[in-house]
This record gives C-alpha cells, sequence and structure tokens, in this order.
C-alpha cells in the first residue's frame, strides 16, 4: 500500500491557497509569471512558497537566483525562505544535470516532494507546472484538491491551441480558474481576449513584451521593478487575490 | 530527521486502513523499506513508535516489522539488471543523499553500469511501502 497519499493533506492543511501557474504549451513564460507573482504576493506582506513542478527543466532557481541553499531537515524538510519566499525545488537533488524521468518516476518525486515538505503556515503556494497535461497537472489535481489555475498564453495561435486544450480539461474537471494571462504581447490585438472569453474564462489582460526583462533575471530587487511586474499586477487586480 | 515525515504516513495510513476495516488494536504493521530510499533504521523505528502513541484505533508497543527490499535496477537499453549497492560506493556523499531524498533522482546521478545509459527502471526497492496491517475487531 502506498503510505504518502495519507500524509500530503496534512502537509498543506495550514496553505490557505494553492494557486498552479499553468499552460498548455512550453515556453510561454509560466515561470517568469510563477516567479513575479510569488514576489508581489511576498511583497504585499503575505506568506508565500512557490513549489516548481517543472522536473525536467525547472527555471524559477534561475529567476529568482536562488543558489548554494539546500532545505533544512526537521521531521521532513523545510524549504528554504529566500527573498521572503520558503523555495522548493526539484534542483536541490539533481543540481543542474539533465533529469531523464519517465511519467511513473514523475508521479512518484510529486508524491515525495509534497509528503516530506513542511511548508508550515502560507497565505499562497505558487505552483511553477511544466507544460501541457500530463503527469504533474493530474497529480496536482489529484492531491492539492484545492489548488486554482493561473493559466498563461501568448498571442500566438500557435500556443493557444494548446492553452484551449488545457483549459476545456479544467473546465471539464471543474477546477477553480482564475483566468488567463497573455504574456509577451506585442500588438493590441484582442484576439486572444475574445477567444478566452468565448470559453467564457475570464482573461486578466496583457503582460507586455519586455526587452530588458533579461537583465532583471536573478535579482529579484530588480524583478519587483520590471514592466512584466507592473503589467501582472494590474492584471490581478481584475481577481481576489 | 526526514524518516520523520515518511514514518508519519506509514501510521497515518495504518490508522486510515485500520479504520475502513473497522480494526479496535492495530497489533501489527509490516513495513517494507526499499534500499535505495536508505532509511536510517533506528531513526525510522523511533519514529513510528513515537508517533503509533495517541493514535485511534491505538498501535500496540512494538506494532512495527521493518524488512529491507533489496534493489533491482534494469537497463532499458542492454537489459542489464544489478543492485543499488554495487554502485554506491562509487557515488560521492552529496549524490547519495540526493537519492535519500528522492529516489528517482538515481537516474540523474548514476547510468547503467554496463552500456551507461540513463534510461533504466527502479523495478524493486523504491522506498517505504505499507506491506500489511493486523488488528483485532
Amino acid at each position: 500500500m502506498e503510505p504518502r497519499t495519507s500524509v500530503i493533506e496534512k502537509r498543506l492543511k495550514n496553505i490557505h491557497r494553492i494557486i498552479a501557474v499553468a499552460s498548455g504549451k512550453g515556453g510561454v513564460g509560466k515561470s517568469m509569471v510563477a516567479s513575479h507573482l510569488a514576489l508581489h504576493l511576498a511583497k504585499q506582506g503575505h506568506r508565500v512558497g512557490i513549489l516548481d513542478l517543472d522536473l525536467y527543466g525547472p527555471s524559477c532557481h534561475i529567476i529568482l537566483g536562488v543558489k548554494h541553499q539546500f532545505p533544512t531537515e526537521e521531521k521532513g524538510i523545510i524549504p528554504p525562505v529566500i527573498h521572503g519566499i520558503s523555495f522548493m525545488s526539484i534542483v536541490y537533488f539533481t543540481e543542474e544535470k539533465p533529469s531523464p524521468f519517465r511519467g511513473i518516476d514523475i508521479s512518484n518525486i510529486i508524491l515525495e516532494l509534497l509528503a516530506i515538505t513542511q511548508w508550515g503556515h502560507l497565505d499562497f503556494l505558487i505552483i511553477d507546472m511544466p507544460p501541457g497535461i500530463g503527469d504533474e497537472t493530474l497529480d496536482v489535481i489529484r492531491y492539492m484538491k484545492n489548488s486554482e489555475f493561473l493559466v498563461v498564453t501568448t498571442p500566438s495561435k500557435v500556443a493557444l491551441g494548446a492553452v484551449r486544450k488545457l483549459l476545456s480539461i479544467l473546465i471539464e474537471l471543474k477546477k477553480p480558474l482564475l483566468g488567463v494571462v497573455e504574456n509577451m504581447t506585442m500588438s493590441d490585438s484582442a484576439f486572444i481576449e475574445q477567444e478566452v472569453q468565448r470559453l467564457q474564462v475570464k482573461y486578466l489582460g496583457k503582460i507586455h513584451f519586455d526587452h530588458t526583462l533579461e537583465e532583471s533575471i536573478g535579482n529579484p530587487d530588480l524583478l519587483l521593478k520590471t514592466q512584466v511586474m507592473k503589467d501582472l499586477g494590474r492584471a490581478l487586480t481584475t481577481i481576489q487575490l | 530527521m526526514h524518516e520523520w515525515a515518511l514514518a508519519e504516513s506509514i501510521v497515518m495510513a495504518a490508522v486510515e486502513e485500520a479504520t475502513k476495516e473497522k480494526l479496535k488494536t492495530i497489533t501489527q504493521v509490516t513495513v517494507c523499506i526499499g534500499e535505495l530510499q536508505q532509511i536510517e533504521k533506528e531513526i525510522f523505528l523511533f519514529a513510528l513508535n513515537e508517533l503509533r502513541k495517541s493514535q485511534k484505533p491505538p498501535i500496540k508497543k512494538d506494532a512495527f516489522v521493518l524488512r529491507t527490499e533489496k534493489s533491482t535496477l534494469t537497463c532499458h537499453t542492454c537489459g542489464n539488471t544489478w543492485k543499488f549497492t554495487e554502485m554506491k560506493k562509487k557515488l560521492n556523499i552529496t549524490d547519495s543523499e540526493s537519492i535519500h531524498f528522492i529516489p528517482e533522482v538515481v537516474f540523474v546521478h548514476t547510468r547503467c553500469p554496463r552500456c551507461g545509459s540513463p534510461d533504466f527502471e527502479i523495478t524493486k526497492g523504491r522506498g517505504v511501502i505499507l506491506s500489511s496491517i493486523k488488528g483485532v475487531r
């Protein structure tokens, strides 16, 4: 019998809200949005955690400049607090080596992380999801029943094609959907907004393509001042967080 | 004491199962410990015995039986099978410690000793499993 599933609810019971930042498509800026969201909430005085579930290509640690850190062992593992964010990622255990995991391994890793991580009291846990509707998405839906989804797309029809599938399955499963944020926009096109509204999902707004963003990566103080942060902050005013 | 968290999952799962089966007392809990997770048995048993107190239904003292399962790793590329203990000596402490926390990172830090492939499978001895419980109705 698998014992780890029995303890997950206890591990998450002191987390007020769990927000999974997801997309059907890779490369749309989920990690960037998740990291900015966590910083934004932490700056407002909330107790915030990040769980990077992009197990093949974790990147929140790069965006937030997390280096030379490791969880503390105390009746499980306690994530280090970095820039006010309790930060958990597979990267503590894989370093920067390639991670050739199959589906069953992905589920086992997620179960293990959920079973042994002692988050304590958090107002928000932000999950940086990998692209698609594979094991990670299904496991979050299965084990983190109170999770809400914030979906990221770009203005591209290609991205929207995959995002639409994710939205459809989340709607089918009756998962709470905070809305869709349109990232890396370079025009005032209303195409994505109309398509999202057609699915009766809330369109939160545009995050404009930021040519200077790369210079802020790894430095949370600079990230707090980016155009991405300003646009995301504006988009978040349309929902209650 | 990462063992504590795993012990907690065992105790909670045993109590959950006993409640389903309407047991009044749990008399035996058999736990299978996969070699790959490199659990410190003494710490694990200490945690189990601490956690068993104040459970409902109660778990009897000395109820826990721990069994170790040797690991088997099987290569998808060349078909080779081997045990984690055979390669553990060659691992540095950090990599071994990482496998202790998350056994699947064995795919990150090791390769098939015969062909060097990262595409292998943990066929036996991964982690902690609740094998069986016994009790009185």
